[in-house]
């Protein structure tokens, strides 16, 4: 029997998802190894959009600058979250030749990780992948986006495991929705993990789901961003305060 | 699966003109004649001094709906086999790789109003940029339409 490839994971808690996404891409584009990321919680609320978005269409922008909610264009695709201390975050870094049975392409990567996540959610829920989201029948609790290299990907999930409903009157209705949101408002299109399984059993299961493909091992943060690699450039960022106000004036 | 394909990819060679030579492959997405290829799955057509460079209609049918783009500025260097801008698709920001090395002296300025021209038309209105190309023996390295039609029959096979 051959032997399983090697997935590092990294075990983290309340890390800030600006952090996070830097660490994320910098693995991506500089490591050979495939990585596994979990961020349990992230410590401030936060608006990520994807590499496309556009505040003015995505973003109620005068409650954002109001309120002085952070708003960061991450480099992968997909839309947009907001992201707290309610939401779990798990990522995948792979070399396409460790995941050989998987084409490189958004599509196949997505089929991939439902596999994966099927088994997490075993009798819990009625679990599905709605075109390009996780759900108990038709609401979401799953955002996914992917980057994807010549020979790595990365596919992360921003999973609800709760959230603070006046957060979501930050986000509009999206002009790219998928079919099956029918045009339900947020609060109508979502649902809470916490209903299903306890946080930490949600974390365990998918580790134990993650064992089934790979020969998983745990490394700590320090040992991965020491020394600092200064070299790398991000993509993700932070948008100013002006770049928000020009967004507003259209 | 085969059928959507084989659909989107003749709806694609039936929109292009007579003096443009398509072939319709046996895994069903069209290669453009007298173009070499990278396994990639990016494009180049070298005519006198500039090359011009897209993705091929094997990589926009798996990308899927292409929705933005990112291209590099005119003036900047590009090198075979890395990356020089991304398309977005589904969820996904996906790199997309120069076959060649060179200096971009266009870029097409109609992505990114309509990115979906690279899935309509990805051997014509949906070309990316165009090189001056700095080491045309590069080309001999890529593959000729034939060669990167198996190349595409066998990675699908094998999935």
């Amino acid at each position: 029997m051959a032997a399983l490839p090697l997935m590092k994971l990294i075990r983290l808690k309340g890390v800030p998802i600006l952090q996070q996404l830097h660490l994320e891409e910098r693995l991506l584009r500089t490591s050979p190894h495939n990585w596994c990321i979990i961020n349990d919680g992230t410590n401030l609320p936060h608006i990520v959009m994807g590499i496309s978005g556009k505040p003015a269409e995505l973003l109620e922008i005068n409650s954002v600058l109001r309120d002085k909610v952070p708003v960061i264009r991450r480099f992968s695709g997909g839309g947009t979250v907001i992201v707290d201390t309610g939401t779990i975050f798990v990522t995948f870094i792979c070399n396409k030749d460790d995941v050989s049975e998987v084409q490189p392409y958004p599509r196949p990567i997505m089929s991939w990780s439902s596999l994966l996540y099927s088994k997490v959610f075993q009798g819990v829920g009625d679990f599905v992948l709605r075109e390009n989201d996780y759900a108990f029948g038709n609401r979401k609790f799953g955002g996914n986006a992917q980057s994807i290299t010549k020979n790595r990907w990365i596919h992360h999930t921003s999973f609800l495991w709760d959230y603070e409903i006046n957060n979501m009157a930050y986000l509009k209705l999206p002009k790219r929705a998928p079919e099956y949101r029918l045009a339900r408002n947020h609060l109508d299109f979502i649902c809470c993990m916490k209903e299903y399984m306890p946080r930490t059993n949600f974390i365990t299961r998918t580790v134990d789901a993650l064992q089934g493909e790979f020969s998983v091992e745990t490394t700590d943060l320090e040992a991965v961003e020491s020394p600092p690699n200064t070299k790398f450039i991000h993509s993700s960022k932070i948008l100013t305060e002006r770049e928000l106000e020009e967004a507003a004036l259209g | 699966m085969a059928l959507r394909v084989w659909a989107s990819s003749a709806a694609n060679a039936l929109k292009l003109s007579p003096a443009a030579p398509f072939s319709l492959s046996r895994c069903f997405s069209s290669v453009l004649d007298g173009a070499k290829y990278a396994t990639s799955h990016e494009w180049v057509k070298h005519e006198g001094s500039v090359a011009t460079i897209g993705i091929t209609d094997h990589a926009q049918d798996h990308l899927g709906e292409v929705v933005f783009v990112e291209l590099p500025e005119p003036g900047a260097a590009v090198t075979q086999a890395s990356g020089f801008g991304a398309v977005e698709s589904v969820k996904a920001t996906s790199d997309v790789n120069s076959p060649i090395s060179g200096e971009v002296v266009e870029v097409n300025t109609k992505l990114t109003e309509t990115p979906g021209l690279i899935n309509s038309s990805p051997y014509a209105d949906g070309w990316m940029i165009k090189v001056k190309p700095s080491n045309p023996s590069e080309l001999e390295s890529l593959m000729g339409p034939t060669e990167y039609t198996k190349f595409c029959e066998e990675e699908d096979a094998a999935h």
